[in-house]
């Protein structure tokens, strides 16, 4: 029974496990089976989605900086240019002790300051651990020793060699050519991501800003091949970048080096342009600046010192300053009274040494107390009588005054190839009800007649006017660049001059008569600018001197007693062009708080015209002016460049900022 | 023809079962190529490994030896051992990767949780072997406490992977015996009434994440997500043919995590593509079709549920494993049999594959 039993355990057994067998057999199937639909389904079915994951995954895109455009003065004469420099930087990833140890281990080896740990502290955040973060800039050869020798004490620093910005005639050139910055929070928003993807700094000031785009080129990028935390295996492609376009002044260094000379240590501005194409041929803003100290972060300390100087380093004043123009106005408005039939070329009038409005008691004082007598248009330039004006002044009436001026540029923006420029004044009846709500009262014309009152002009201004004067009435956009010349062929396309607006001659006369009066100012026994005229001189200056009356002290500002006695001296003023019979260069000078413009502009402006002058021979000096824009001397010049390549291929962006920014 | 019988006799005399070990080997080598692309071209590592290797298959062949008559009646010593180890463990273990689960022994570091993934289908199979088959009610609920005593301390550690391959293996061999279909059914839904408690007491937190980023990958695609995105993109880039041998770029640039290890078959995977893939799980059906034969034949209670449960935890694993790595299971820390790198899971597994070559080759010994 037992055994029988154990027989069918035995029998009932075997079926059992026979059947889980089968069963284990088919669960084997099944699982297998869903494991091949699942891999079916991600390697046969979504293969493609798959594969672009693992591309994406493995290839990464990195920039590559284009290298900035250079910048030459007219002759060629590099004024902004790449140097090979050292920087130190830091690998978070590869160091192995405490970053800030490392920092104070590298203090006593070399001079790291505040601002340099700030700025590096800022950029930690900002990038990944593998890649180096910039500490010091611009490392000196001992600098690159000392830390070279200790290198295997100090893990994860390494010493890059790059480009940097440098500037040769960094204090010459720092109001004109301006300077590069590292980007800032506010221009990263503003400036093309991709094309800045490689880029550490941007213009911030002069040409660097304004030509920003074609300075800076674009960007390049390499395909990489790249592990999980981003390091790079190997290069898979690489699209070079197309370096920024090389641009030529028309500025002329050595001019600029002679006109800051002449400026002894004042402050004021200097402007001189071609009156043939406007060309800019100096601008001169004193005092000036170190553009180096900006590249690489100036220090606080120092920046401090240069933005708080009331003396206002940073302050461009050839576009930013407005000055009443004084006298300098007179030969302009004397034009205007004839050109305008409000007077005759032989008008006279009495100058008792006051000037009053018929029915009113105020007078208006002339400079000289006892007046001047009998004063035609040629003695009122020459001696600068200002009755001669304020009755002119009267005669023509604010409106026509400012329809004049506004021919020669006076009260707009001039359009020069630099941001930020500011306006002037030329005011109007119109003017002053828009703006200040008010009426216009006839005093206002008889001041405005001697440049004082709401007439404020710029530097620049007052020279392309004195420019438009001295060519016939040809007002032309003043430019800084002259030609812009590409990376690739190595030419220099020239920017075409343009000229804005021709100023019909109703007589000839009319102007050659004020020419005289400005020649007489130099050249006349009497004229203010006597001290000008040299004994064997080859060529005639025609110009004007001025004395611009200091209103008022900003009320704000805090100053010392004698600061303040220094601050409400005049403004001493001269304008002028030369050769008077054909000009080849037109001048406005402006020292501020400098007293009478004969005795201190006047020399300055003297000084650089002799030295423009000095570089044609007399013959160029006679020959009458060739309207053809001017190409940097020692390259070839491409009168057969198709005309859209000789256009400029930049135009200039109407953003307007008033004052200096600080990158 | 004689002399191939001859042979085979010889083999049989040595009680090596030829068809699984040509399986066996075939399998090794095909792991030590993908090895190699996976440990980043390291010949060192691939070294490590075939010593490892090595070792196994002389432990196969030593167990091969035991006849399976002498392994049942070891089994609840073996057992006892094992369990006394794993409370050992919680006290005196070794720290590693947040888990505690080796006992250092001075001369090396042994892991007895290893060690139970055998012993605890010896145990229930010599348990429930000596009973009523199919078992009854009381011997069943034994058998489950027999079973789960190990899996919680395992589950302590903790190592979520070993204990569920140890309850896999355990409840293979409860299978095997003839349980009832309504039991079973009735199991899983008690089992599943038991996941909600184990959620929320038993599972660690990462343990808890796993699982839920297994069900939504990509929501957490730079945290724990991470390595299932990673792998499916080797799996589905690696297309029909593969991008080649040593040629998988998303385990060469180490965008796949634990390559050489757990997710071993994302880079064969890629650099095979689908067709090696079939050619892979070919292999693996070979080897467990063998096993099924192999307790088909068997003599003896023990040894066919012993047997099959080996074989069928075999399985697990590899479901567990390329499950884990696709994307339909979450990663729970299963090695790809044979194929990942790893000492003593190798070890175990060639032990298991030593017991059913001794089922097989002692078989006729005991008939007569």
């Amino acid at each position: 029974m037992a055994e029988r039993q154990h027989l069918k355990d035995h029998f009932i057994e075997q079926r059992i496990f026979h059947n889980r067998s089968i069963f284990a057999i088919f669960f084997t199937l099944i699982l297998f089976g869903i494991l091949i639909f699942r891999l079916f389904i991600l390697q046969i079915n979504n293969h493609e989605h798959f594969t672009t994951l693992s591309q994406n995954n493995r290839v990464s895109v990195q920039a590559i900086p284009p290298t900035r455009g250079l910048i030459y003065d007219r002759n060629g004469i590099i004024l902004a240019e790449n140097l090979p420099s050292y920087t130190l930087q830091i690998i978070p990833e590869q160091t192995t002790i405490d970053i800030d140890i490392l920092i104070n281990e590298l203090s006593l080896l070399i001079n790291i300051r505040e601002i340099d740990i700030k700025k590096f502290k800022k950029e930690v955040r900002r990038k990944r651990r593998f890649e180096g973060i910039p500490l010091r800039f611009r490392l000196s050869d001992e600098e690159v020793a000392i830390v070279s020798v200790n290198l295997h004490r100090l893990p994860g620093v390494e010493i890059k060699a790059q480009l940097s910005r440098f500037y040769p005639y960094g204090k010459e050139t720092a109001h004109v050519v301006g300077y590069v910055g590292r980007i800032n929070e506010k221009e990263l928003k503003t400036l093309p991501v991709t094309n800045y993807s490689g880029t550490n700094h941007t213009g911030k000031l002069g040409i660097e800003k304004s030509y920003e785009a074609l300075l800076h080129g674009q960007v390049g990028y390499q395909k990489v091949e790249t592990n999980v935390r981003g390091r790079v295996q190997r290069v898979l492609e690489r699209h070079n970048p197309t370096p920024g376009d090389d641009l030529y002044l028309n500025l002329d260094i050595k001019l600029q080096q002679v006109a800051i000379e002449a400026f002894n240590g004042k402050r004021g501005a200097l402007v001189a342009v071609n009156p043939e194409n406007g060309h800019i041929l100096s601008m001169v803003s004193m005092p000036d600046y170190d553009a180096n100290l900006f590249v690489n972060g100036i220090d606080s300390k120092t920046y401090n010192a240069l933005n708080q100087s009331w003396e206002r380093p940073l302050f461009n004043r050839t576009i930013l300053g407005s000055y009443p123009p004084g006298s300098t106005a007179k030969p302009f408005f004397a034009l205007a009274g004839l050109e305008t039939n409000t007077i005759q070329p032989d008008h006279q009038i009495f100058c008792p040494g006051f000037y009053q409005l018929k029915g009113k008691a105020h007078k208006y004082r002339d400079w000289k107390k006892w007046g001047h007598g009998k004063t035609d248009i040629e003695k009122s330039i020459v001696q600068s009588c200002d009755v001669f004006y304020y009755d002119l002044a009267f005669k023509l009436g604010i409106d026509k005054m400012h329809k004049f001026m506004t021919a020669f540029g006076f009260g707009q923006r001039s359009g020069i190839d630099m941001l930020g420029e500011r306006s002037g004044l030329m005011p109007s009846k119109e003017w002053k009800k828009r703006v200040r709500k008010q009426v216009w009262f006839p005093g206002e014309t008889v001041i405005a007649g001697i440049g004082q009152g709401y007439v404020l002009v710029t530097p620049l201004q007052l020279a392309l006017g004195t420019a438009t004067l001295a060519n016939g009435g040809h007002y032309f956009q003043p430019q800084l660049v002259s030609a812009i010349q590409r990376k690739v062929d190595r030419i220099p396309r020239p920017v075409t001059p343009q000229m804005i607006r021709k100023i019909p001659i109703k007589r000839q006369e009319n102007w050659d008569q004020i020419y005289h009066g400005m020649t007489e100012v130099i050249h006349g026994a009497r004229g203010t600018a006597r001290r000008l005229n040299k004994p064997g001189m080859r060529y005639k200056i025609a110009g004007k001197t001025g004395t611009a009356q200091v209103f008022s002290v900003a009320q704000d500002s805090s100053y010392k007693e004698d600061e303040l006695e220094e601050r409400l001296k005049d403004h001493a003023l001269f304008m002028a062009f030369a050769p008077a019979d054909n000009p080849k260069i037109a001048i406005a000078v402006i020292i501020e708080n400098g007293g009478h413009g004969g005795s201190v502009a006047a020399p300055i402006a003297g000084q650089v015209i002799a030295a423009y002058l000095d570089q044609f021979s007399d013959e160029e000096l006679k020959r009458p002016a060739q309207k053809i824009p001017a190409i940097p001397s020692g390259q070839p010049s491409t009168p057969s460049t198709p005309p859209d390549s000789t256009a400029p291929a930049y135009s200039l962006k109407s953003i307007q900022h008033g004052g200096h920014n600080h990158g | 023809m004689a002399s191939q019988t001859s042979s085979q006799s010889l083999f049989f005399r040595l009680h090596i079962d030829v068809t699984l070990l040509m399986g066996l080997i075939a399998l090794v080598a095909l792991g030590q190529i993908i090895l190699y692309s996976a440990g980043g071209e390291s010949s060192a590592l691939m070294q490590r490994q075939a010593i490892r290797l090595g070792i196994a298959f002389i432990v196969m062949l030593m167990i091969a030896q035991i006849s399976p008559d002498t392994m049942r009646r070891w089994s609840p010593i073996l057992f006892i051992i094992g369990t006394v180890m794993l409370i050992a463990v919680l006290f005196f273990g070794t720290k590693a990767l947040g888990a505690q689960r080796w006992l250092d022994l001075g001369l090396f570091r042994f892991q007895p949780s290893e060690m139970m993934k055998l012993a605890v289908p010896m145990m229930l199979a010599w348990y429930l072997s000596g009973r009523h088959i199919p078992p009854r009610k009381l011997h069943l609920l034994l058998a489950l406490v027999i079973l789960m005593l190990p899996v919680l301390l395992i589950a302590k550690q903790p190592d979520l992977g070993t204990s569920l391959l140890v309850t896999c293996a355990g409840l293979l061999v409860i299978f095997m015996a003839g349980v009832s279909w309504r039991l079973i059914l009735g199991f899983t839904f008690a089992g599943l009434a038991f996941t909600i408690p184990m959620w929320l007491f038993l599972m660690r937190d990462y343990q808890r994440q796993r699982v839920l980023t297994m069900l939504n990958p990509e929501s957490d695609p730079l945290g724990s997500g991470y390595h299932i995105i990673q792998s499916k993109i080797a799996i589905g880039s690696g297309g029909t043919f593969g991008k080649g041998w040593l040629n998988g770029t998303q385990s060469h640039l180490e965008f796949l995590p634990e390559r050489h290890t757990d997710f071993i078959f994302s880079v064969f995977a890629e650099e095979f593509g689908f067709s090696g893939i079939l050619l892979l799980l070919s292999l693996y059906l070979f080897i467990i079709f063998r096993g099924i034969y192999i307790t088909t034949q068997a003599h003896g209670t023990f040894a066919r549920l012993l047997g099959a449960s080996i074989v069928l935890t075999f399985l697990i694993y590899i479901f567990v494993n390329i499950g884990m790595v696709s994307g339909i299971l979450p990663v729970v820390g299963v090695p790809l049999p044979l194929v990942s790198y790893g000492g003593t899971s190798i070890v175990t597994l060639m032990a298991g594959f030593g017991i059913l070559m001794s089922i097989h080759t002692h078989r006729k010994l005991l008939a007569h």
